[in-house]
């Protein structure tokens, strides 16, 4: 093992794996720490919904860069990473959320991103198993889904194959101006060191603002078809951006394999891993009123994982004023499956001074925070 | 003595005849195909091994050796 690298990774998750696929492509030498198992933290706990998320101007810019990166990078993907376009369906159950679908077909319009409203008739041909009655939705129908662990091995597969070495079982203990301290007690001098632990980053970098979400998901038995696209209500967009209050939401995907992801839950303040019976609950009764039929369904399996969060809804990326080696690239909160690629390019581009796909300002460690506010 | 079908097949069973026993008296021996397609058949009779699995009345993942015969179920196997 070398002792000097241009980059140092603190993070196997598929955020560091694709910083490292990046740099090393870019020529840099690289280093990778992880102190579990490639993809064991939040990569592996997420349904690995690639979609367009239009909260913020620069929550959609950051996701269509990357979800248009992932159609790109599809071809090239193992079968084992499982990518499967099923399309996102935004379920509307009232007037008022048809109106939210309509705003939001202007949205993903606006950008190029392709999308149809269904009526209530449409929504019921198209997913039989929702319940009657809803009102209609989005179809989005270029979004898709991946299994995030494999995903997250063939990125540091290519970057291994550029130079990159990857070493798991080893956890970075320090990272701070230019230095990885491992927990062997060995150094590694870096040009560059990137914090891409997820929710554990304050461990490392102290003091950012960076919070752990907990979550909740489901898996059921392989029952192919019985859901054909990724339902998400509408209404998570009243649930899911509530940032101080548990919340639910319906939120069901197939896997390739014919296994139902069922979601979804939000917690503060949950630091224990084990499953919070009652969230189970409360989520497992919003997926019944969506779709009644998942009663008779098997379930083989539930988790928790940890979104990394901050306050403003968006990652924290690139070079840290104080320390301007150290990089950050966490706090994708649910959304860094599909963020993950444009972080990598973002990432890479801002060490090399070679210009960015989109502005990269948004995602700075240091912008000013605003609290958003959502009815 | 219930009647019932299996992949279409008329089978009668003795009252209390759990659904797997119905599937072997239709001559079935393959209850169900695993992930990469190889056929399954009950293991331990008693729930745990998941391996018995039918679809019964369209019910898809049915626990064959842990559901009792009823008159006019019509059993699937998947292998």
């Amino acid at each position: 093992m070398r002792t000097s690298y241009d980059v140092a990774i603190a993070g196997g998750g598929i955020v560091g794996a694709s910083c490292a696929a990046e740099c090393a492509a870019a020529g840099l030498s690289v280093f990778v720490a992880e102190p579990n198992v490639i993809g064991g933290g939040a990569t592996a706990a997420g349904m690995g919904h690639l979609v367009v998320m239009d909260d913020s101007p620069a929550q959609i810019a950051l996701t269509n860069y990357s979800r248009n990166l992932w159609i790109d990078l599809a071809p090239q993907l193992p079968a084992d990473v499982e990518y499967l376009k099923a399309g996102t369906v935004w379920v509307a159950a009232d007037a008022e959320e048809m109106a939210e679908v309509e705003r939001k077909r202007a949205v993903y319009e606006s950008i190029g991103v392709r999308a149809e409203v269904l009526d209530a008739r449409a929504l019921a041909e198209a997913e039989p198993n929702l319940r009657r009655g809803l009102a209609g939705a989005l179809r989005v129908p270029d979004d898709a889904v991946v299994y995030p662990p494999c995903a997250a091995r063939y990125l540091l597969d290519c970057a291994r194959k550029r130079g990159a070495e990857i070493h798991v079982g080893m956890a970075a203990r320090e990272l701070a101006r230019g230095v990885m301290k491992l927990s062997d007690g060995s150094k590694i001098a870096a040009g560059i060191a990137i914090n891409a632990s997820g929710a554990w980053a304050p461990e490392l970098t102290p003091g950012i603002e960076v919070r752990k979400r907990k979550g909740h998901l489901v898996i059921t038995d392989r029952y192919p078809g019985w859901v054909r696209h990724q339902l998400v209500e509408l209404g998570y967009l009243k649930s899911a951006h509530s940032i101080s209050t548990d919340s639910v939401a319906f939120n069901v995907q197939p896997r390739k394999t014919g296994q139902l992801l069922i979601g979804s839950s939000r917690q503060y303040g949950a630091e224990h891993a084990s499953i919070d019976a009652y969230m189970l609950t409360r989520m497992l009764d919003r997926a019944l009123e969506y779709m009644p039929g998942l009663a008779g369904i098997s379930a083989i399996r539930s988790w928790t994982g940890f979104r990394a969060a901050t306050p403003d809804k968006l990652p924290l990326i690139g070079p840290c004023d104080a320390d301007p080696r150290l990089y950050l690239a966490t706090g994708h909160e649910g959304l860094g499956i599909t963020t993950s690629l444009a972080t990598g390019k973002l990432v890479a581009d801002q060490i090399l001074r070679r210009a960015t796909a989109i502005p990269f300002e948004p995602y700075l460690p240091d912008r000013k925070h605003e609290e958003h506010s959502h009815a | 003595m219930p009647k019932l079908s299996v992949n279409g097949r008329p089978v009668e069973v003795p009252a209390g005849a759990m659904v797997s026993a119905a599937v072997a008296l239709s001559g079935e021996s393959r209850f169900r195909r695993s992930v990469t397609g190889e056929p399954r058949a009950p293991l331990c009779g008693m729930g745990i091994c998941f391996e018995c699995r039918v679809t019964i009345d369209g019910r898809q993942h049915a626990k064959s050796c842990q559901i009792p015969c009823e008159e006019g179920m019509e059993v699937r196997t998947d292998a």
